[in-house]
């Protein structure tokens, strides 16, 4: 068996040129529990090494020692950005597996959830990304709008980060009284910002210098290597689950998927950025679109729940790309494997090193939170 | 390339816009001073309602992080049905999910909008959840508490956030419909009006048990009635029946007529329906075709023993079967020709078909049980020539006299037990076409319910009616609420709160019966005292009255100079010690003579006490 070349350690053979930079997990820079090795010469990056195990908790494993409707509330702590398209897996993976029919009603209100998560977890990610590169004012206006989401989310789930809402069935609750007008409301506030936000940091001149060119692939690349999400989309491609594999209410209603065709860092925030404002707008034709009736079909009796043996294999656009779940029953009452397909898999790994090569230090930063990477995702 | 919305050119001033916000109100919250309400929503701490609480830990063993242990709390005085353990909470493991407030059956169970606990001992953060009603001194109005003080033990009172909603519940409130025969059908024969689930049904209904084991408690003979019904959902119905067997060796009777303690007390029943453990009970017995491959069980190697039991019912058959396992020789006398005792001749057919009583009692017999019918203790075999020959006597010999109301003419109507013995193993007894039956407990619901199908039989096609009259009012009723559900189904009409004076007589006929205002039915001690307004009558018309208010035991088979020994309890039981044996050595009882319940679970539970006594008694441990 080949064993796991740390030559990166070992000073012999290398230039006194070189020198060997540990990146993280405490550096300022890097966002999460992660770290980068980095092999530089002068201000040039030589070789990147990702490192990643920081924040390993084994929830595959732990999956097969819960039951069906335990691991409900525990999926979602895979991802503390956005909690809510992991619930949103399982439940559809548990769906499939048990053949569970969901109501109309739930479809929309998991869509709108969704959505709601996908800017939550967007103004946090531009809040990572204005805040390395020093735009703070923007950082803490993102900071601000993501908590009136939370509030939303609050509003409808009773929690605020970890919702635990989406469950096999349906969701957990209906919406309270007067909650789509408080929705309307939140977005149209925030929405109101948004030429605060292109003249602020955008539209900005050193936004442009500083990202443009920056941590760039091309199409090929993005394909061969594994990217999906904003970071495939930045490169011209238009692909995205919910139009290439409608699940919830994303077939119901008219919307489009934004591109940008560069692949540079400055694409891939754009992409980010325009995605928000389609989501905004998904939101509100989804409202209205919106049927009365129950959301919830009653899942058995979750203490004799069985669930027939088979496999299944669902995938849904989390806000980072694609996000996949690989789930076999034994016929038993808990998972007998779960394997997670997460977009920062690929992004935090693969690409990042590959970026990495060549660029500069103070780009490192720049390119890691422009490929959206949440550390989290990558351990699980 | 530039796109859509971009402006690279953007002048370098533009983002100096932004100064604007420094004369904006900042939108931090400078906690406590400024504190933000949580959702209505909100998943904070628990609160439990402790009277609601049943301690049947359903929310521990959803719990998925093992947050939740039951504790046992001794100053709670358990109500029946009812466990005195409550859940504690450790705030270390809780993640707040709420999962044990969705399974929470009584939604005793809560979570409130606290979400502050800040505290130096680790210990603190496992907490008694309790609410304002059983815990004043923790829950404060707005005048006391404090933000800067907030923790587990200071918190908000009427606080509460994410509750239980029963459509939204992780377990099913109704129950799968047991298919019957529609009362105007069932009326006109004696056919079975449940007609029993299929095994998707019975799969359906069994998968709704929430294992929390409460009815285990709650049943007489304390059946492992949460094992059989998973047997039921696995489809293992061997398995089931062997379960059952291990404390009722009568399911086909139990699984038809039982009193059902189980679903008094089962967890669903608080806010939908309870589990329908006794149809799934009967479920079990009837998908097996024979019990004897099903069950594989043998008597133990004969200890030379013998135990005579009197009265092949419920306690009778049962005994026997528990001490043929033990080895001991058997002898059961009953003076009806076939086993069954008082369930043979009182639950109408409509309810308990005679093939499902023989297939328990053949069964008994075949492990060796000897039965002699028609055999009439003090007649045909005297007691005392019994109390010689075995080693040990077990009387289950039921109360087998009705009793009379004794009002004027009362001579001419007819009682209930012949009456419902004619119809069940006779030739069916005539009727009029009038019918009053006197009594309003489920005896009385029996005869009446039997009755109004004899009249369809006999006048087809003709106007007939058949009433009930009884002292106690709708409220006070003793039948079961089903059963007057069906009566009242089948056109049976009710009189409450009338008493009989007397029957009268007309041309040596009966005319009616006469019937006063009944003022109150108990006394203020609660005893049984009836007194009425005399000078509010009533005359029901009618040509047949049966009575149908009570029966008594009959000792008259045992010896004067014996039955002076014979000990009862204040109200009229026969007395028995912790072994189920009377004042009379090696002589044990049990059944309707011992118990106040009156029904065959109870009977069942009496005689796996006695077995156990008399094994002990006889194997000299």
């Amino acid at each position: 068996m080949e064993t796991l070349n740390l030559n990166l350690n070992s000073k012999a053979g290398t230039s006194a040129r070189e020198l060997e930079l540990y990146f993280g997990p405490q550096h300022l820079g890097m966002v999460g529990n992660f770290s980068i090795t980095l092999k530089v010469e002068g201000d040039r990056i030589l070789e990147a090494r990702a490192n990643p195990g920081y924040l390993h908790r084994g929830f595959e494993k732990l999956m097969e020692y819960r039951t069906w409707i335990q691991n409900f509330p525990m999926v979602c702590r895979i991802n503390v950005v956005e909690p809510d398209s992991m619930e949103m897996i399982y439940a559809m993976a548990v769906e499939k597996l048990a053949q569970i029919e969901v109501p109309e009603r739930a479809h929309y209100i998991r869509s709108i959830y969704l959505e709601l998560a996908r800017v939550g977890s967007h103004l946090f990610g531009l809040w990572a990304y204005a805040n390395m590169l020093g735009f703070d004012t923007v950082a803490q206006w993102a900071m601000y709008h993501r908590d009136l989401i939370l509030d939303l989310f609050e509003e409808l789930t009773g929690g605020r980060v970890y919702h635990i809402y989406i469950w096999p069935g349906g969701v957990r609750r209906d919406f309270p009284p007067g909650f789509k007008d408080k929705i309307v409301n939140t977005l149209h506030s925030i929405g109101g910002c948004v030429p605060d936000y292109d003249s602020t940091f955008f539209n900005n001149r050193l936004f442009y210098e500083r990202a443009k060119g920056i941590g760039k692939l091309t199409q090929e690349q993005a394909k061969q290597w594994g990217a999906t999400g904003q970071t495939m989309r930045a490169t011209g491609m238009k692909f995205d689950i919910r139009k290439v594999e409608p699940y919830a209410a994303y077939d119901k209603v008219d919307w489009d998927v934004p591109v940008r065709q560069d692949g540079d860092a400055y694409s891939r925030v754009w992409v980010i950025r325009d995605e928000m404002l389609e989501s905004v707008h998904m939101i509100f034709k989804l409202l209205d679109a919106m049927p009365e009736g129950p959301v919830y079909n009653r899942i058995p009796n979750p203490f004799k729940w069985k669930i027939p043996k088979g496999q299944a294999y669902v995938r849904c656009e989390s806000s980072r790309g694609e996000l996949g779940l690989y789930m076999v029953s034994n016929g038993g009452d808990k998972p007998y494997r779960v394997h997670f397909r997460t977009p920062s898999y690929p992004n935090g790994l693969i690409i990042l090193e590959k970026l990495l090569k060549n660029a500069s230090i103070a780009d490192v930063g720049n390119i890691m939170i422009s490929l959206y990477v949440v550390a989290p995702e990558i351990d699980r | 390339m530039k796109q859509k919305g971009e402006d690279k050119k953007g002048g370098v001033l533009i983002p100096f816009k932004a100064i604007a916000y420094l004369f904006k109100k900042p939108r931090t919250l400078r906690y406590p001073f400024e504190s933000k309400e949580p959702a209505m929503r909100y998943r904070g701490f628990h609160l439990n309602d402790w009277d609601k609480c049943t301690g049947c830990g359903n929310c521990a063993d959803i719990c998925p992080n093992e947050a939740i242990t039951m504790v046992e709390i001794p100053e709670i005085e358990p109500k029946p049905g009812e466990k005195n353990e409550r859940p504690k909470l450790d705030y270390g493991r809780c993640c707040f999910c709420g999962l044990c407030i969705d399974i929470c059956p009584p939604a005793s169970l809560r979570l409130s909008r606290d979400y502050f606990h800040i505290h130096f001992d680790t210990d603190t953060f496992s907490f008694l959840p309790k609410d304002e009603k059983s815990d004043k001194e923790h829950f404060l109005g707005s005048e006391q508490y404090s933000i800067l003080k907030a923790s587990l033990t200071h918190r908000k009172e009427n606080y509460e956030g994410f509750t239980s909603e029963l459509e939204y519940s992780l377990f099913e409130p109704q129950r799968v419909p047991m298919p019957e025969i529609p009362p105007d059908e069932r009326k006109l024969s004696f056919i079975e009006q449940v007609i029993g689930y299929s095994k998707e049904e019975a799969k359906a209904e069994a998968s709704r048990c929430l294992e929390c084991k409460l009815c285990e408690d709650a049943c007489p003979a304390h059946l492992k009635i949460s094992d059989y019904i998973k047997a039921v959902y696995e489809d293992k119905p061997d398995e089931s029946l062997r379960k059952i067997f291990e404390d009722n060796p009568i399911p086909s009777i139990c699984g038809r007529i039982c009193m059902k303690h189980c679903e008094a007390a089962c967890s669903l029943s608080i806010r939908g329906e309870s589990l329908a453990v006794r149809w799934l009970k009967r479920f079990v017995a009837d998908s097996i075709k024979d019990y004897k491959t099903a069950l594989e069980l043998r008597a133990a190697e004969p200890t030379g023993k013998k135990v005579a039991v009197i009265g092949a019912g419920p306690s009778g058959l049962s005994i026997a079967y528990f001490l043929t396992l033990k080895g001991h020789k058997v002898v059961v006398f009953d003076s009806l020709p076939s086993g069954g005792g008082m369930i043979r001749i009182g639950p109408p057919l409509y309810r308990l078909p005679l093939e499902a009583i023989d297939k328990d009692v053949n069964y008994i017999a075949s492990l060796g049980v000897e039965f002699r019918f028609n055999t009439t203790v003090g007649k045909n075999i005297l007691f005392e020539d019994i109390l010689k020959e075995y080693d040990a006597i077990y009387l289950g010999i039921g109360t087998t006299v009705s009793r009379s109301t004794k009002v004027k003419n009362i001579d001419k109507a007819h009682l209930a037990l012949p009456f419902l013995q004619e119809n069940k193993i006779g030739q069916g007894a005539k009727v009029g076409k009038e019918i009053i039956v006197i009594g309003g407990g489920n005896v009385a619901m029996d005869v009446a319910r039997e009755a109004i199908r004899l009249q369809c039989m006999q006048y087809p096609n003709e106007e007939v009616v058949t009433k009930t009259v009884s002292l106690e009012d709708w409220d006070e009723l003793p039948a079961t609420e089903e059963e007057i559900k069906d009566a009242k189904a089948e056109g049976i009409q009710f009189n409450p709160g009338w008493g009989p004076k007397e029957v009268k007589i007309e041309d040596g006929r009966i005319k009616g019966l006469l019937c006063i205002k009944v003022k109150s039915v108990f006394d203020e001690q609660g005893k049984f005292s009836p007194t009425f307004y005399e000078e509010n009558e009533m005359l029901l018309e009618g040509d047949m009255v049966i009575e149908a208010i009570g029966q008594a035991p009959d000792f008259s088979f045992v010896p004067k100079e014996l039955f002076e020994k014979l000990e009862f309890t204040p109200r009229r039981k026969v007395k028995v010690d912790e072994n189920g044996m009377t004042t009379i050595p090696k002589v044990f009882a049990g059944g309707d003579i011992v118990n106040l319940n009156l029904d065959a679970v109870t009977a069942i539970a009496d005689a796996k006490t006695a077995a156990e006594g008399i094994h002990k008694m006889l194997s000299g441990k």
